[in-house]
């Protein structure tokens, strides 16, 4: 067996994406840096703005209030969209759920299938970190640093039930971690306090335990 | 007894059973195998709770052989 299993080392949906370059833990660590210029190159301007104005003209405060108010908000829309991952998509097909909860529950040990049962999501450790995989997505917590990345991935199948659906993320991830990441498109990467405020209040306990397990 | 499962809309089913003494329950296991790879299935082998395999052949020890669908950036 162990000739078959040594076949096929890497993930196959990478063949459809091969002008990517390979998501590991050092392209995170940029891409992380890269995002938070990127959030402080179109909020300090807003921020500046503000200050200006009402340091030419006191008056204008609710103009520069305005101004402070779209440096909170864009970033709050970027991170949204990231928790968004994790969001259930498309239709739940209940009728296939309690075997597909069965067999995801096969794939889980007890921790974490406990909380998926709670919170609809698979807690997975692994080599660049903590993941959370949904049913459309997965956000990762690397080992280092405090930010989150958000994931939007889904199987090309969509008639799948809920746990269906993360039952293919979770084996995609555990045959391919670098794989995974890359086939995957990045949508968010910032602060887990603020993907935590936009994530459903059902899902926030496993973005709880993740960062617990991250310490 | 290994089974070979594909994940579906009811949840999964069961493709083919066999035993490593059964060669004909295999043979045809092997057939199911193929013709779910043939229609873009993707094989998988979940070796423990952390890692999985990707075979392109049947592993005639393996318990449980997983076929899934590709996955694709949302």
């Amino acid at each position: 067996m162990s000739q078959e299993l040594a076949a096929a080392p890497v993930l196959a949906e990478l063949e459809s994406v091969p002008w990517r370059k390979p998501t590991d833990a050092h392209f995170l660590r940029r891409f992380g840096r890269v995002w938070t210029v990127w959030t402080a190159g179109y909020t300090v301007p807003w921020i500046a703005a503000g200050v200006g104005l009402l340091i030419l003209e006191p008056l204008a405060f609710p103009v520069a209030a305005a101004s402070f108010a779209h440096a909170w908000i864009i970033p709050e829309l970027y991170a949204y969209r990231g928790a968004s991952v994790l969001r259930p998509k498309g239709k739940r097909n209940e009728s296939g759920e309690p075997v597909a909860q069965g067999l995801l529950g096969d794939l889980l040990g007890h921790e974490a299938r406990e909380l998926q049962r709670d919170t609809g999501l698979a807690m997975e450790r692994s080599g660049m970190g903590i993941w959370l995989v949904g049913q459309g997505g997965a956000i990762l917590l690397p080992h280092e640093g405090r930010r989150a990345h958000c994931f939007c991935v889904r199987t090309t199948d969509a008639g799948l039930p809920p746990s269906d659906r993360v039952a293919h993320l979770l084996l995609a991830l555990r045959t391919d971690e670098e794989g995974f990441a890359t086939v995957a498109n990045h949508s968010f990467c910032g602060a887990v306090w603020r993907v935590r405020r936009r994530l459903p209040k059902r899902m926030r306990p496993a973005l709880d335990a993740a960062r617990a397990a991250r310490r | 007894m290994s089974r070979l499962i594909r994940m579906d809309h009811t949840g999964h089913t069961t493709l083919a059973e066999w035993s490593a003494e059964d060669q004909a329950a295999y043979d045809l296991a092997v057939e199911e195998f193929r013709g779910a790879l043939d229609e873009g299935c993707i094989a998988v082998v979940s070796e423990s709770r952390t890692e999985a395999t990707q075979v392109r052949e049947l592993p005639r020890e393996a318990d449980l052989v997983i076929l899934r669908r590709p996955i694709a950036g949302g």
